[in-house]
């Protein structure tokens, strides 16, 4: 099971800016003075590794869009969580790798809140004739929602003329749902409107994305339920946004969770991997970088035996399962 | 995990011992509740952490609320000697910028009331 991770933002997409470049060029000219990198390849080397993250990547970008690779699946065939405007370089992934055969994607959408659903208008599969789409969800409003953000006048194509066949399928809570050699089972989250994790299951890996999913931290028993859902996965894509101060002060009851939660709820479960995710935008690089290396040390001094290996989700990132 | 009480002149210092995590919490709340109803404006309740071990989430989230309800009947909670551990926990999870903190106990009664400061240097 491999997971790639085509938009990782929270809310709005972002992007660096011309001076957050020129920025990051003057910082890595400083330290690689007198290094003697005089061709492209002892530069490309030295950027590698001795720059850290933050001045050779950046997290990203694209709003929540996760692609997930079932071993079992038809070579044709595609899993992906949400529809954010990660969904644009997705569509010319799927497109590359089809070289004009038709496709067969799977959408498992956590809600549908605008950042979820706006880069369905530019999914390039949508326009392909003999494409098919299979957008799964648990609300009842989930086709409105798709056709209403492409109707004037909000976007120039309805609907009703993308050429892919896209059909809606509705799935139940807490029941697993059968896919190509395994499964995916819907967990209800605490989020405005409601929100849905998916937990997939194939040849005895795990992955669960939960995000737009706030833990109220006085409710025992939600909490009990999300450990349960979480338990022993190989990989949780959790919702970080917020530091836990902000998510139990300032913005509680906005629908979002932190890293230290993120942290206690995979130690409890005995999860293997937490994949930071739904990063701030208000974040820039650096913020993220730090957030990663203090939630790495809070795991560190919390652990009790099991370790949780921490990594912060970032547009390109692959993790094989 | 255990609540001690100490009073210095006008302040109350409460000493948390043990671990605050989700199975404590309901426990230590029941036991500080009596205790912030008794706040009155102008009063302040240090919180004494030396004692204490861990603190989770749940934890966190207590202490902000008994925070809150002081600060509406006119009081305030403030923070005192933090285990290095703890003191990590509070910085990660930014409810470091959320409490006044001191060093020491006998620094939060200095900033909070000279007669509770020389009433600890008493002993």
């Amino acid at each position: 099971m491999r997971v790639r991770f085509w938009g990782t933002r929270g809310s709005l997409p972002v992007s660096l800016t011309s001076r957050d470049v020129r920025d990051r060029l003057a910082r890595a000219l400083v330290v690689a003075n007198g290094r003697g990198l005089d061709t492209l390849e002892k530069a490309q080397d030295f950027a590698e590794r001795e720059l850290g993250f933050p001045l050779t990547h950046t997290f990203g970008g694209h709003t929540s869009c996760v692609e997930l690779e079932m071993p079992e699946a038809e070579p044709d065939e595609y899993f992906v969580c949400d529809m954010g405007s990660g969904a644009r370089p997705f569509g010319e992934h799927v497109a590359a790798r089809q070289a004009g055969r038709a496709a067969t994607v799977n959408v498992f959408m956590s809600h549908m809140h605008w950042d979820h659903i706006m880069g369905f208008p530019f999914f390039g599969p949508a326009y392909r004739r003999g494409n098919r789409i299979r957008i799964h969800g648990c609300h009842a409003a989930l086709e409105q929602a798709f056709r209403r953000q492409q109707d004037p006048p909000s976007f120039p194509v309805p609907f009703s003329q993308l050429a892919a066949r896209i059909e809606f399928v509705r799935l139940t809570p807490g029941e697993a749902f059968a896919l190509p050699g395994g499964t995916v089972t819907p967990q209800l989250q605490d989020h405005s409107g409601d929100s849905y994790g998916f937990r997939f299951e194939s040849r005895g890996k795990s992955l669960v994305y939960t995000t737009d999913s706030e833990h109220k931290l006085d409710d025992q028993d939600a909490r009990q339920r999300i450990v349960e859902f979480f338990r022993e996965a190989d990989l949780i894509v959790f919702d970080a946004m917020y530091s836990l101060a902000e998510a139990v002060s300032v913005k509680a009851d906005w629908g979002h969770s932190s890293n230290v939660v993120g942290v206690e709820l995979c130690q409890a479960a005995r999860a293997r991997k937490l994949a930071l995710f739904h990063h701030e935008p208000a974040n820039g690089d650096d913020a993220i970088e730090r957030i990663l290396r203090e939630t790495r040390r809070l795991e560190e001094l919390t652990r009790d035996g099991h370790p949780v290996e921490v990594v912060a989700a970032y547009d390109g990132l692959e993790i094989d399962l | 995990m255990k609540l001690g009480q100490r009073r210095y002149a006008d302040i109350l210092v409460l000493s948390p011992a043990g671990r605050l995590d989700h199975d404590s919490c309901e426990t230590f709340g029941a036991e500080l509740k009596p205790l912030l109803d008794d706040v009155v404006a102008g009063r302040r309740i240090v919180l004494d952490l030396s004692a204490l071990e861990y603190v989770s989430s749940a934890g966190l989230r207590l202490l902000l609320l008994a925070g809150r309800q002081a600060s509406e009947q006119g009081g305030k909670v403030v923070i005192a000697a933090m285990r290095p551990l703890v003191a990590e926990i509070f910085h990660i999870s930014r409810f470091s910028m959320l409490f006044e903190i001191h060093p020491g106990v006998r620094e939060a009664l200095i900033a909070t009331s000279p007669q509770a400061a020389a009433a600890f240097d008493l002993g």
